[in-house]
Formats: structure tokens, sequence, C-alpha cells
């Protein structure tokens, strides 16, 4: 077992999808707990729709992936967000029109140049071996850049999630932040969409924040304890899917869910105890 | 120069008119009640004396405040049911009005624990937030409120869904800081005994017709008349 566990670092690609994995776990689960908390989870699913689609436009037009499809879900956040505060379609149903649409752009445009070759396949449901060495360096960069700006306005986080009226009442710009959140988000999804497939990325986002939350009740241990969860789910289903040969992606889906379930336990024992 | 001065303001909600022509003012020290049936625009009212929403017509003019020093006691909600923050989390986040900062300094700290004594709630300091009774709920977001500023508090129906023990509690610790700390109230309310008692000044929004005076002068009105049944001599 432990042998099997220190093989894995021995191949390179499996090298490059730890260290852009466990980046993306770190960044999601933080920013997942502030999108749970404002009840804007499905964004992360409409988001990585949306990279789905623009990962096959680059596919059929040979450009590459991520410059794509950074700039279109970055664009595609900015929206969601727009119309979640102003328009008369809720939020909730406009991420709906918004990633099926997208969806369908993306199947469309594969069934007319490639077909659902195992390209697409590993946009859908993941791929480790879909890492080149400068998407590893870009996706290094963003989540660096992601985890250090979320430090800096961990506090303003804390005060626009908890009360946005109060927030903006007192004078921080709350628009700020929530288009910063977005914007963070889209890159965490499109990065961590490689590995995990956009069909199941949004999972790394909402599990680890809903897992922490069944036994901590203060911000700042949710938000530690969410980082933790993500990771060690993270590298544990990396682990069993390289022991077991099974796909990378939904095997840390399905670490997480056990994680969530042994929380809820806990949580529910905790309470009873006290 | 009265601190907060409000002439003919205007302002709709979801594009019906809800606030008509409303026109009062706030010196320093005052407590101001805003009292009205349901619908006529006292929250409205409230967010556009905040900023949070525009103004269709009229002015609000400041004197020796400037927004952002605005003290707000929102209406509570949904997101802070299941919200994980501990009361210390949340009173400290009071302090982010005073700019950007990456960390808290040991002034906010001071400021924070000040006000949790202030409010009478350094027992629960540890305790999360969403596992409170609506009373101590208030407390704290009114320890977050003097955070922010000690100069004026806007309070958006504090006492609803509070039992009448705990209203009356919620209504004399606001009144202990109008007078002895000297901060400027203005609260929406609903609870029209409640107000009398505490507030100096009333700003009675009807369906038909606004009033704007003293405590005393509003007894006299139709309104206060019907609701006493014109019973109530000074």
């Amino acid at each position: 077992m432990i042998e099997t566990f220190f093989q894995m670092f021995e191949y390179e690609f499996m090298l490059r999808a730890i260290i852009v994995g466990v980046l993306v776990a770190l960044c999601s689960a933080l920013l997942g707990v502030t999108l749970v908390l404002k009840r804007y989870s499905m964004i992360g699913d409409g988001l990585s729709h949306v990279g789905f689609g623009a990962l096959c436009i680059a596919l059929a037009m040979n450009l590459a992936p991520l410059t794509v499809s950074v700039p279109v879900v970055v664009i595609a956040a900015f929206l969601l967000l727009q119309i979640s505060e102003n328009s008369k379609i809720k939020g909730d149903a406009a991420i709906a029109l918004i990633s099926s649409t997208a969806l369908a752009v993306g199947v469309i445009i594969t069934s007319t140049t490639t077909g659902i070759n195992s390209d697409v396949n590993g946009y859908m449901f993941g791929s480790i071996l879909a890492m080149s060495d400068a998407d590893v360096l870009v996706s290094i960069i963003l989540s660096v850049a992601v985890l250090v700006l979320y430090v800096v306005f961990y506090n303003k986080i804390f005060s626009v999630t908890f009360d946005e009226s109060f927030a903006r009442a007192t004078g921080t710009k709350t628009k700020m932040y929530n288009t910063l959140i977005s914007l963070l988000t889209a890159i965490t999804i499109v990065i961590g969409m490689r590995i995990m497939g956009a069909m199941l990325i949004s999972s790394l986002v909402i599990f680890p924040a809903l897992t922490s939350m069944r036994v901590c009740r203060s911000f700042r241990k949710v938000v530690v304890t969410s980082a933790i969860v993500s990771i060690v789910c993270f590298l544990t289903g990396l682990f069993v899917s390289f022991a077991y040969s099974l796909p990378a992606g939904a095997s840390v889906v399905a670490v997480n869910a056990v994680a969530f379930g042994i929380f809820s336990l806990i949580g529910i024992i905790k309470r009873k105890v006290s | 120069m009265p601190m907060i001065s409000c002439e003919k303001v205007y302002m709709s909600y979801d594009s019906t008119k809800a606030v008509e022509g409303v026109s009062f003012s706030v010196e320093k020290g005052d407590f101001l009640c805003i009292v009205g049936e349901n619908g006529t625009g006292k929250s409205t009212l409230l967010k556009g004396i905040l900023g949070l929403q525009k103004l269709n017509s009229g002015t609000i003019v400041f004197s020796g405040i400037k927004s952002g020093e605005i003290g707000y006691l929102p209406q509570r909600t949904v997101v802070q049911k299941d919200f994980p923050a501990s009361v210390w989390e949340v009173v400290l986040s009071g302090r982010q009005t005073k700019g950007f900062r990456l960390f808290y300094t040991p002034e906010d700290r001071k400021t924070a624990r000040e006000n949790i004594s202030l409010m009478g709630i350094d027992d629960i300091k540890n305790k999360p937030f969403n596992e409170l009774s609506g009373g101590q709920q208030q407390r704290v977001l009114l320890a977050r409120a003097l955070c922010a500023t000690q100069k004026v508090l806007l309070l958006d129906e504090p006492t609803t869904g509070l039992d009448p023990f705990v209203t009356a509690e919620l209504y004399k610790l606001t009144a202990k800081l109008n007078r002895e700390y000297g901060v400027t109230i203005i609260m929406v309310t609903h609870d029209i005994k409640n107000s009398l008692e505490y507030a100096n000044k009333i700003l009675s929004m009807e369906h038909d017709g606004d009033f704007f005076g003293t405590t005393r002068e509003y007894l006299k009105t139709p309104a206060a008349k019907r609701i006493f049944g014109g019973g109530i001599d000074d």
C-alpha cells in the first residue's frame, strides 16, 4: 500500500496532477465556503459547463485550451453575477439557461468536427494526462494568485458574505468583492476541470464547505477545515484511482462524498453529546 | 444644522412608488422612530439614507457625518440562519468599515471587546451566532454596528419575532445608547407603544399622508387617534 503510494510520485503525469490538483482543491475549498453560504453553489456547475463549451471550441479550432476557456468563463461569471443581481430571471434559473446552452454549443461543435473522442471525454470527466507543462505553469500561477487574493481579502470576504447590506451601508464596495469572488471562482473552475472534468468539478467547490459545516461553527474554522478536507480528499481520491485504475475525477468526488458522510455523523454525535 | 435632513424624497421599490415626498430631519442625539403600515416604504427610505438605493428625486444631506459612518442593523437574512460564524467574528467585522486591513489591529479588538461588554454579551462571545436566541442575535448585531460608528445607528424593525419581554429589553438598551452615549437613533418599527415611550421624534408614513414631528405632536394626529381611540391626552 505504502509502496504504491510512493510509486504514484514517480510518474511525471502524476506529479503534475498532484501539484495542480492540490492547488485547485485548496482554491475551490476556500471559495466554496463563500459560494455555498451565499446560495451560489450552482454557479460552479454553470461555469464548468461554459468551460466545456469553450474547450470544445478550442479543440475544434486547434487553439490552446486554457487561453480560450479562461476568458470565456470569466466573462460568463460576470454575466451570471449581473443576471442574478438585477434581472427578473432568478439566479438559479439563469445559471441553468446559460449552462445548458453552453453544453449544447459544445456538443454541436464536437459532433460536426472531431466527434466524441478521448479529448472530449477527458473534458467531460477529467483526465490526469491532459496537462502539458505549459498548462501546469499557467495553473500554478493562477491558483497562487487566487490564494493570495483570498487571504488578503479574507476579512472583507467574511463581512460581505455574512451581511451584504451592512457591509454596503458601512462603506464596503460589495460589488467589487462579489466580482472578485466570481472572477476567482471562474479561474479555479477552468483550471480544475482539466483534471476533474466539467461534469464533476463543481463538487470540489461544494463538498468541502458542506462537509466542514457539519462539524465547525465558526467561519475561520470552516474555511481552514474545508481546505484540509479538500486536499486530503483529493490526494486520497487520486491514490485510489492510481491503485485501482479508476477515473481520477470520479474517485475524488466519491472520496468527498464519503468524507461528507463521516463529518455528518460526527456532527450528529457532537450535538447529541453537548 | 441637522445631522441628517431629507427633503421631498421620492423612491420606488420594484418599479412601484414606495416613498412619496418624505421630508424630515434628525438632530444629533435624537431618537427617531419611523412608524407606519406595511408597504408604506419605511425600509426603502432607510435604504435611501444608507445609500443602498438611489433616490428618484429629492435630497438627503448629512452634516458632521460621512456616508459609511452610519451604523446599520439590517433585518436578519436567510443566509444568517445557517451561517457558521462566532459572535466574536461577527462583532469584529464591524471594524471593516475603517478601511482595508489584512489583519485586525489591537485597537479593533479593543473596540470589539468594549462593545461586547456594553451589550452584555461577554459570556456568549465564542458561541456560534446562528445558535443564539433572537434577542441575543440583535445584541450581537448592535455591537457590530457600534464597532462601525458611535454617531448614528439605523435599526430596521429590530424587534420582529422577539417576545414582548426581549423587545422591551432591546428598547431599553437602545435608549441607553441614546441617552448615556449620545448615539443618534433612527428606528423603523411597527411597535408604536414602545416608540412613543422612547422616541423624541416620530415619522409616521401612512398611505393617506405622512407626519413628522415630536412624539407629543404625533399623539394629536388623526393616525395616532385612530390607534389609541383618541383617548390619550398629554
